[in-house]
């Protein structure tokens, strides 16, 4: 989704689907359900601890209420509390690559994300957020009831993008090479590890042969892997090949 | 243009890139002026690098990332001021008694159908009283049976303190859910209060057939008006979103919908405080057969009063009208 920036400088928004929304979900409903389990395991066995003590009296209502309430509370409030205080995110939205805006782009305010979370009521129903999932299914911006009540959007953060801003402008600092060829190396470098040997190393070749002049096919040829990632390396950090 | 162009731009930019990828990651909730005038720049000149980038760089990493720096500055710009204690005051002062004023005809009509189901409720178990398995447990039916309340000796079984936050969270999900329901087109409001007042005209039918209608009333006198109303309220702002999908006042139906919901949602900030209140009340005062009848009807009538100058505004002292002073 496209929106106008308040500079006139328009981006895209990129819109997370029902996948990335459910695993956000899921990782939240664990983290909850483990935050609640361990309270509620932690306070009873303090008051089991203190009933065992001679001098202190504690009635049944602590045992109710002091393990159980806090419990139930973090399960619930989890998600308000949370979307409130990380602006949009949470630990398994973070962890899914995703947050909500307005959809302006902006940041969501308290009464926007506290409008999201009342109509989990309806999107949870009956059980496990069919209503919700249906909705996402449906509607243009991929959204459940509740986004749509609130005027949020849950996107895919691009935060990580913008880290490899300085890193690629130093690069080309460094380097004295064009943009698009320091992109191309360090994109090789990046998935050096991850990439089969002949295809890295046929890869490295066409970069070398397209920016070192002075080696040839025949020497090119005979570096090994190793050698290849050093001289990328190199390239990356000085914009040349030192012979030896 | 160049590749080398290109090249000598990057350079340039390196070092304020850098720069601000440090800013954009000290995540400060509250900026002074300065800051939010650095930020500004930031953002004008995040547009400016952004504009040049696109043409030079086009589908590259770059340019994704400064879009992805772009997209950070936009969210910061654009955010709500953080809420105060004075943006909490005109809520209660102001906002929420206008939406209830707003609100009026559809509360009435809400407690209308409330009584009107009421009365369906008691005519249905008076005629037919084997119905009542539709809307009471066997438990309760045994005790009404046996002639005594259900919540006869509620405070031996639970202390009151548990039994007050099971009831207003009970309430104040109920409350939720009425004003969430009207989504169905105003439907679903409508049939929770529906279905809330069969019941209770249902179970004091069934308990004048035995004789102890007078003690359920003494049981819901204190915590019943104020309960009763916060549920007219909520269903009202379910119905006002189920109005707004039926007749839109915006663009779109998506739009009414949204504006509908963010207007009147806040009303239920006001029902879950009165809820916490009934849920006090019916967890201490309720069930407990110590406290008379004349007791009980001053308490509820006694917070049903402070309930409508609580939604009225009046409650909270008025906003102090300052004079300016002549420049």
């Amino acid at each position: 989704m496209r929106i106008a920036g308040l500079t006139g400088v328009d981006v895209a928004l990129d819109i997370a689907g029902p996948g990335s929304r459910s695993y956000a979900f899921i990782i939240d409903w664990h983290i909850r359900v483990l935050l609640s389990l361990a309270w509620f395991c932690i306070a009873w066995l303090l008051l089991k601890f203190l009933a065992s003590v001679p001098s202190t009296h504690l009635s049944a209502r602590w045992f109710v209420l002091l393990p159980s309430l806090p419990a139930a509370a973090i399960y619930l409030f989890y998600h308000p509390l949370l979307e409130v205080l990380m602006r949009g995110r949470t630990p398994g939205k973070r962890r899914a690559g995703v947050r909500i805006v307005t959809r302006n782009g902006g940041t969501p305010g308290v009464g926007a994300l506290l409008i999201r979370n009342i109509f989990r009521l309806v999107d949870s129903l009956p059980l496990f957020y069919p209503v919700g999932l249906m909705s996402c299914f449906i509607t243009a911006q991929r959204v459940r009831i509740g986004d749509l009540a609130a005027g949020t959007l849950l996107v895919r953060d691009s935060e990580a993008a913008g880290k490899s801003l300085a890193q690629l402008g130093s690069m080309v600092s460094r380097s004295g090479l064009a943009p698009v060829l320091v992109e191309l190396i360090n994109d090789v470098l990046e998935r050096w590890a991850s990439l089969g040997i002949a295809k890295r190393d046929e890869l490295a070749r066409s970069i070398l042969a397209r920016i070192d002049s002075a080696a040839s096919a025949a020497e090119l040829a005979g570096l090994t892997d190793a050698e290849l990632l050093q001289r990328l390396r190199q390239l990356l950090d000085t914009g040349r090949i030192e012979r030896t | 243009m160049s590749a080398v162009a290109a090249g000598a731009w990057m350079k340039s930019r390196a070092r304020i890139w850098g720069e601000w990828l440090a800013q954009s990651q000290s995540r400060a909730r509250r900026l002074d002026v300065e800051a939010a005038q650095r930020l500004v720049e930031r953002y004008r000149a995040l547009a400016r690098d952004l504009t040049t980038a696109r043409r030079l760089l086009p589908d590259s990493r770059a340019t994704a990332a400064l879009e992805s720096l772009y997209i950070a500055a936009h969210a910061s710009i654009d955010s709500s001021a953080p809420h105060t204690r004075a943006t909490l005051l005109r809520l209660f002062r102001t906002e929420i008694p206008a939406i209830v004023a707003s609100l009026r005809p559809a509360i009435l009509w809400m407690g209308l159908l409330l009584f009107a189901s009421a009365a369906a409720g008691w005519w249905l178990i008076s005629s037919y009283p084997d119905l009542i398995v539709l809307v009471a447990s066997d438990k309760m039916i045994d005790a009404v049976e046996h002639g005594r309340l259900w919540t006869e000796g509620m405070l031996n079984i639970a202390p009151a303190s548990i039994i007050s936050v099971r009831i207003l969270s009970n309430n104040i999900v109920v409350s939720l859910f009425a004003f969430c329901a009207g989504i169905f087109f105003g439907l679903g409001a409508f049939y929770i209060i529906a279905v809330n007042g069969l019941m209770l005209g249902a179970m004091f039918a069934f308990t004048h057939q035995f004789g102890i209608d007078g003690e359920l009333l003494k049981f819901v006198a204190a915590h019943g008006p104020v309960e009763l109303s916060v549920m007219c309220i909520s269903a009202a702002a379910g119905s006002a979103l189920g109005e707004s999908l039926i007749r839109p006042k915006a663009a779109t139906r998506r739009e009414s919908f949204q504006q509908a919901a963010g207007r009147v949602s806040r009303v239920l900030l006001a029902c879950a405080l009165l809820l916490i209140g009934c849920g006090l009340i019916e967890g201490f005062i309720s069930p407990d057969p110590r406290v008379p009848l004349a007791a009980r009807v001053v308490i509820g009538l006694g917070y049903w009063l402070l309930m409508l100058l609580f939604l009225s505004g009046r409650l909270l002292p008025r906003e102090a009208t300052r004079e300016r002073a002549p420049d």
